[in-house]
């Protein structure tokens, strides 16, 4: 009956990282700002009244999602690791799986959060006018902000032990990140000029997530327990 | 042991030498391009050498992994092999890019170009160079169960960014070995790519058992030194 009525702990998980988030607002506020100076600061380095420049709007926003979560993944681990509360998870009899797709949810649900924000502004700002089927992004921005928070929060956990962490994650996430960025650039783009058929790279970005999703989970314990 | 070494130091330089000879003088220059076709038996040598030290650290990384905490002697043998490893194949992957550009700039007419074996060979490149990142900013014994780890999924994106970025442009020769029935190149040249790529492999597994028995003296001086601060002082 106990074990009926109990909660599973990816839901403990995934609530306490929201409830924390929701009192504090930290990451979300930081990631927000911190998309809208890209978004700022690329339509000033490129003319936006440049009518070319309708070809790089899925990239500006690409990218600009890719440094906002850049931005909270440094601090993911970081709360776990005050008062040795993350010494203390390892002990539970919670999976380390369990751990880990509930950080990983969190930080998905919140990153969706800040794109949902972001998105009119972004239409506001490059004067955007999707000529390609617009609901296809409704697909393609949740695959690529999947595969940017799974690998992220792993790599966040690889290199909590490191000296100099904020400097670590982006080197080792990003050749990592190379090729669903890619297919995340080139379907949005296709999305939004409506050149050429994006199917192919939604797939390649699906197979992509589903991958690493797999990989994560087959080594999340061995990274959480790596004392030797 | 060191004895050993020597007469393989010799043995390589030897061959390297024969290399050099046949790939210069002996084999004919190629039908299409001239001499400056020769660059090839090094370019191609050099990607044998990537392919099988790469390899190697895979191995090395799982073996680790998966006997760290039964045999522990033989987990840091592995962990120092693929610690060489990596470090050579990221040597001979710069060789290749460096090789590869040259040719490029005398056949194509530019230096560099974004197809897909080049942006693929050249963020494979970046992956190792985090790699031997992750390997000097992590610290103690768990960066050696992270750095295996990080090379598995490094060895999983090869593939996928080999698929991606052959979607999106090509400008590379096709396969020239086991790349169809008309592929291969003439049999007057052979013995250049066989002289070259023995030569390169000997010259690899020389600097990597050097650096091998360096990153294993370094772990059991690091143990050694663990192990008298635990002992009381007298």
């Amino acid at each position: 009956m106990s074990i009926l009525r109990r909660r599973p702990y990816i839901l403990a998980h995934l609530a306490k990282d929201l409830k924390i988030e929701w009192r504090s607002k930290d990451s979300a506020n930081a990631m927000l700002f911190f998309a809208l100076l890209v978004v700022a600061i690329f339509s000033l380095a490129f003319d936006p009244t440049n009518p070319y420049l309708h070809k790089f709007t899925g990239a500006i926003l690409c990218v600009a999602i890719m440094f906002a979560a850049m931005s909270a993944l440094n601090q993911v681990w970081a709360r776990e690791l005050n008062n040795q509360v993350l010494d203390a998870q390892r002990m539970t009899n919670a999976s380390a799986n369990d751990l880990f797709i509930g950080k990983v949810l969190a930080n998905f649900i919140l990153l969706t959060v800040v794109e949902i924000i972001l998105a009119p502004l972004f239409v506001i700002f490059y004067n955007l006018n999707v000529i390609g089927q617009a609901w296809q992004l409704a697909i393609v921005i949740p695959l690529g902000t999947w595969a940017l928070i799974v690998n992220g929060v792993f790599f966040a956990a690889l290199s909590i032990r490191s000296r100099s962490r904020e400097m670590l994650l982006p080197l080792i996430l990003l050749p990592i990140f190379i090729p669903a960025l890619l297919a995340m650039v080139m379907s949005t783009t296709a999305i939004i000029t409506g050149a050429s058929d994006p199917i192919l790279w939604i797939k390649m970005l699906a197979v992509y997530d589903i991958i690493f999703t797999t990989v994560c989970l087959l080594l999340f314990d061995t990274v959480l327990h790596a004392e030797g | 042991m060191k004895l050993f070494r020597w007469l393989w130091f010799v043995a390589t330089m030897g061959v390297l030498a024969e290399g050099f000879y046949v790939a210069m003088y002996v084999v004919p220059p190629d039908a299409s391009q001239g001499n400056v076709q020769r660059i090839f038996y090094y370019h191609f040598a050099s990607w044998c050498g990537m392919g099988l030290f790469f390899l190697i650290n895979l191995i090395c990384s799982i073996t680790y992994l998966a006997v760290r905490n039964n045999k522990p002697a033989l987990a840091m043998n592995a962990d120092s092999l693929a610690l060489a490893s990596a470090e050579i194949g990221v040597v001979y992957c710069t060789i290749g890019l460096v090789t590869g550009s040259l040719w490029g700039r005398a056949v194509w007419g530019i230096w560099w170009t974004w197809d897909p074996r080049l942006t693929s060979t050249f963020v494979l490149w970046l992956i190792y160079i985090a790699y031997l990142l992750l390997r000097r900013l992590a610290a103690g014994p768990p960066m050696r169960t992270l750095a295996a780890v990080m090379a598995i999924f490094g060895y999983v994106d090869v593939p996928i960014v080999y698929m991606s970025t052959r979607w999106w442009r090509t400008q590379h020769p096709k396969p020239v070995f086991f790349g169809g029935p008309h592929s291969g190149i003439a049999a007057s040249m052979m013995p250049a790519v066989w002289w070259n790529i023995a030569g390169w492999l000997m010259w690899g597994i020389l600097i990597a058992s050097l650096r091998y028995a360096s990153a294993h003296r370094d772990q059991l001086a690091e143990e050694r030194a663990a192990q008298q601060s635990l002992e009381v002082m007298p």
